[in-house]
């Protein structure tokens, strides 16, 4: 067998698009079954069995699903309340809500429907990044499905008022935070909002609002069906369940798969993926959840597990749970150059840190790729990290500053080889600019 | 943050085809009432669907229509990197994903191959025909390295293969959108390795559950008052 988790524990059976992703097909497949039952159950109820599942935030933060419920209101009032699904799915090298969205929508459906009703709300945007034309086309197709016949909408065969509109971004990160996405659906610059007010209080309109991510939701019908207790036994204590993990870079085969939490990295990178391009000795290092955390060495990666205390511990973090991989012929310090340059173009301008210290961050690693730096820059260039780390509105400025730290904290040498080389036989006065010096 | 302008030279006007229209007021229809302005990116998408690109008269006509200041409509317009300033390639957009996942699997001959067959980046080629650009993570990491060529995605290109596309697309084509590997989505390439077990596709999990676990006893459910 490839992995840990077996085929009939899945929840995304449908992962790959081979099957029907309609109705017809999504409820041979299980979805839609014994959401009436389910939602014959009080909201409270719905909210226990979440919280006993152990199911946390499937987007990067890992906060625990069914206690973030139980922050909304408990009595509805003029205000309506609103779930919000985020499906602006963006992180460098996060690429599995897409698979939910584009082959298992109803499984999003259902969920919506069911944490509508459990934190009472009647309507739901779904948020989907502006470049995912086909995802969105998918899941609109899905929805009107689901209108049809009449399992959601008003006067549903479910009993809770219910409707589902799909709207889309374009084309900025930062909507991926939850705050900068109420901007956006509110039709205005995506810049994060401060919290408090947080969410349940006053999100999308003014109005009580829960956003989750798209794998999040999809789960919970699932969950609801098995029991709390068939989730909670998948992986470790306080990391439970399965999740969709995406593995890219430099791997034989790169792919998207659900697996158990806490899977061993390197059995998840030597049984789904093939292993390492030019075998397990030629790894150099691994990110381990998205490009916002920091970089893991190959030595690491041999005993790390895929869960959020696992990679805590190595001064990293699950984050969305993909995995980019870099092998010894990746210039690694490119890479990550790459990454500043990324969170340079997508950083809102709101607040200063992240405005200002992104594109400075990116130009210095630029030099730092070529060697073109002087030594004492490494420490400054550390120093601006941490001045940005910390001091934003929203997680960018962090998200930023991470991923340079994370290789300062275990190639510093190379990048001293490179300013090294570089300098070697140019001659040169400490202090004077490189350009002037050649 | 990146710089973003109206292009220098706009049209004297924009109007609506009848199509547009009517799906800009669906979408209206989608947000409760006095919020229309949340139908502003949908919208200015539309608009791009229609003339290639979002020009200042356009900006000028949906901020009238949603009850908006210009200058919150020109705002969107430009924050968005979605939306095109100035007119773009008749034939086809390019979008060639060139962060670090992409980067890894060899996005940059992808761009020098945009270099060589179409110019210089961001600029309408000689012909008028394309326009590319390097973006930000498209979130296809798994079949990297991959483009977006007219909204829909290419995946698993090789410098090769991609040529192919552009050769296909300038010759009118329209090639169909996915794995130029040939692989199932986001399956390991071969074909997946799990998901092969035949009881998940039969039908006998859709077979009404005998109970829900956990589920609090029917009486006591219905007694409980949502509280």
């Amino acid at each position: 067998m490839v992995g840990i988790l077996e085929d009939k524990d899945r929840i995304f059976t449908n992962l790959y698009g081979l099957h029907d992703f309609g109705l017809e097909g999504a409820k041979r497949r299980g979805a839609w079954n014994g959401v009436r039952e389910i939602l014959s159950q009080t909201p409270e109820w719905i909210c226990d069995q979440v919280k006993n599942s152990g199911l946390r935030g499937r987007g990067g933060a890992g906060f625990g699903t069914g206690l973030k419920w139980t922050f909304m209101p408990k009595q509805e009032s003029e205000r309506p309340h609103y779930l919000v699904v985020n499906a602006d799915e963006s992180e460098p090298g996060t690429c599995k809500d897409r698979e939910i969205l584009r082959n298992d929508p109803h499984l999003l459906i259902e969920g919506c429907l069911i944490a509508s009703y459990a934190i009472r709300a009647h309507a739901c945007y779904i948020y989907i990044r502006g470049e995912y034309v086909f995802e969105r086309e998918r899941l609109e197709a899905a929805i009107r499905q689901a209108y049809e016949a009449r399992l959601i909408g008003k006067d549903n065969v479910h009993g809770w008022d219910f409707d589902l509109y799909v709207t889309h971004g374009g084309g900025a990160y930062i909507c991926g935070d939850e705050t900068a996405l109420m901007e956006s659906l509110e039709g205005k610059k995506g810049q994060p909002r401060l919290k408090p007010p947080f969410p349940a209080g006053a999100g999308i309109y003014g109005c009580p609002t829960t956003i989750n991510n798209v794998e999040t939701i999809a789960t919970v019908g699932s969950i609801l069906r098995r029991g709390a207790e068939w989730f909670a036994g998948f992986g470790r204590p306080n990391n439970t369940g399965t999740k969709l993990m995406a593995i890219s870079g430099h791997v034989n085969r790169p792919c998207v798969v659900e697996e158990t939490m806490s899977i061993p990295l390197r059995q998840l990178l030597e049984e789904h993926c093939g292993g390492i391009r030019g075998g397990w000795g030629n790894l150099k290092a691994v990110i381990p959840g998205g490009s916002s955390v920091p970089m893991i060495t190959a030595e690491m990666a041999e005993t790390a597990l895929m869960d959020f205390d696992s990679l805590r511990e190595m001064r990293s973090g699950l984050g969305t749970a993909a995995v980019i991989v870099m092998d010894k012929d990746a210039d690694i310090v490119k890479s990550i150059a790459r990454l500043s340059y990324f969170y340079k173009h997508e950083s809102c301008g709101q607040c200063t840190p992240c405005r200002e210290g992104t594109g400075w961050m990116w130009r210095v690693m630029e030099r730092m790729v070529t060697g073109e730096a002087e030594m004492t820059e490494i420490d400054m260039l550390l120093d601006v990290a941490s001045q940005v780390e910390g001091h934003t509105i929203c997680g960018l400025g962090d998200a930023a500053a991470w991923p340079i730290q994370g290789l300062f904290r275990h190639f510093r040498h190379e990048v001293e080889d490179r300013i090294t080389q570089y300098r070697a036989g140019r001659p040169h006065v400490q202090g004077a600019t490189l350009v002037a010096a050649e | 943050m990146s710089v973003r302008r109206l292009s220098p030279n706009q049209p004297a006007s924009f109007a609506f085809q009848p199509e547009t229209l009517e799906k800009a007021k669906w979408w209206i229809a989608k947000f409760p009432a006095g919020r229309q302005q949340s139908a502003v990116i949908p919208i200015l998408w539309l608009i791009q669907k229609q003339d290639g690109w979002v020009s200042e008269p356009a900006i000028r006509t949906v901020a009238e229509m949603l009850g908006m200041a210009r200058i919150r409509v020109l705002e969107v317009a430009t924050f968005y990197t979605m939306f095109m300033l100035e007119p773009v390639g008749s034939v086809a957009l390019v979008q060639v994903c060139g962060t670090t996942p992409c980067q890894l699997r060899g996005s940059e001959s992808l761009m020098a191959v945009c270099k060589r067959k179409i110019g210089a980046k961001d600029h309408l080629s000689a012909d008028g025909k394309f326009t590319w650009q390097e973006v930000e993570c498209l979130g296809a990491c798994a079949n990297a390295p991959m483009a977006a060529i007219n909204d829909y995605y290419y995946e698993d290109l090789t410098p090769e293969s991609f040529e192919a596309l552009l050769d296909d697309f300038a010759a009118g084509k329209a090639p169909a959108p996915g794995s130029a590997a040939k692989r199932q989505g986001s399956a390991p390439e071969g074909g997946p390795l799990t998901l092969s077990d035949p009881a998940l596709y039969d039908g006998s999990a859709a077979k009404p559950l005998k109970k829900i676990p956990n589920a609090a006893p029917k009486a006591k459910a219905k007694a409980e008052p949502t509280a």
